[in-house]
């Protein structure tokens, strides 16, 4: 039985969608069997992050409305044979997307995978609700920077009252992933640190993402950041968020950080 | 002359961090807090009632959100007959 992951933040622009991507190709590479669900029905772009957008027939609410089967709608990665994608429907409503026929699709899923990853859309109507819905781990994706913590907080509520374990009283996993992290900036004392983004929404450490430009580059070329180039900065903290997620029990550093000095006070540990 | 505006300019990191605990202080108490304070009046007075007569509309539940601390105040007028209990 596979495990059911949402990215998820409340804000939008802070990289749900390249985590997403980003993770999944890092998982597939272990030889895990992956599939990423884009849940942002009529504003799609998963397809477009992992270079499969001129490969859509069939969609997320073609299989909910049962016009398409599950098999016909996944697509399966053309680098990794074990990465697969559920894209949303770009003409669809969000309405579409009922409680049960998003509880049937989860449900085949995580017997045929050993991942489920939920892009979520952002804000916290439908569509963000019904992607966390079934979830048995969350990852809050976080940008430095207040508005993004704020929502981010909102969504961490949400996740401990509207989703199915939460309704069950089982404990939500909740990790935290700090996307775009400028560490010189944050030593500036113009961003926030990786300590008070924790301390602030006390949720454990995934990872943190350094602001950089493969990001961008790896989108241009509709290929996951870790698949675009595994040494990478963003790439490498990718993978071991990966790993962390593997249950591996892996400190956190500020990857792209070259002088040495800074690492010991950057050094974190993964709770 | 642009030099030394970087290096006096204050750091802005901390303002956020203030700002942000104290407004999700309020809004962490606000969304999952109504609930609690709704909770509250009704159980304080349906203790106090099992003793004295209480009128419903002679009560009054105020709720103070500080950055450290909340308050919570309970006004409740007992008249003078109060003793007989309610039946």
């Amino acid at each position: 039985m596979g495990k059911v992951i949402v990215v998820t933040s409340g804000k939008g622009g802070v990289g749900k969608t390249t985590s997403s991507a980003a993770l999944g190709a890092a998982l597939a590479q272990n030889g895990d069997k992956v599939v990423v669900v884009d849940f942002d029905v009529g504003l799609r772009n998963l397809d477009l992050i992992m270079g499969a957008e001129r490969r859509v027939v069939y969609d997320l609410v073609n299989v909910i409305q049962g016009e398409a089967k599950l098999t016909q709608a996944l697509i399966r990665d053309k680098r990794l044979e074990s990465l697969y994608l559920l894209p949303a429907s770009q003409t669809r409503d969000k309405d579409n997307l009922t409680e049960e026929g998003v509880e049937k699709v989860i449900r085949a899923l995580k017997h045929a995978f050993d991942w489920v990853i939920c892009d979520s859309p952002a804000g916290i109507e439908r569509g963000a609700t019904l992607a966390m819905r079934h979830a048995d781990v969350a990852i809050v994706v976080t940008n430095p920077e207040v508005s993004s913590v704020r929502d981010s907080d909102r969504i961490i509520g949400l996740l401990d009252s509207k989703t199915l374990r939460a309704e069950n009283g089982e404990r939500m996993e909740k990790h935290l992933l700090l996307t775009r992290y400028d560490p010189a900036r944050a030593e500036r004392g113009d961003m926030l640190k990786v300590d008070d983004v924790l301390e602030i929404l006390s949720i454990p450490l995934l990872g943190i993402i350094p602001e950089s430009m493969d990001v961008l580059r790896a989108s241009n070329l509709g290929t996951p950041v870790t698949l675009a180039d595994d040494r990478s900065a963003p790439s490498i903290a990718y993978f071991e968020a990966a790993r962390r997620l593997n249950g591996e029990d892996l400190p956190v550093t500020i990857p792209g950080e070259k002088r040495g000095f800074f690492g010991k006070f950057f050094g974190r540990k993964a709770a | 002359m642009n030099l030394r505006r970087f290096f006096s300019r204050p750091q802005s990191a901390p303002a956020a961090r203030e700002r942000l605990q104290v407004l999700l202080a309020h809004e962490r108490a606000s969304v999952g807090g109504s609930d609690l304070l709704t909770k509250l009046r009704d159980e304080i007075l349906q203790a106090i009632s099992k003793h004295v007569q209480i009128d419903q509309d002679k009560v009054s539940v105020k709720m103070e959100r500080g950055s450290q601390v909340s308050m919570l105040a309970v006004d409740i007028e007992i008249p003078f007959d109060a003793g007989k209990k309610a039946a």
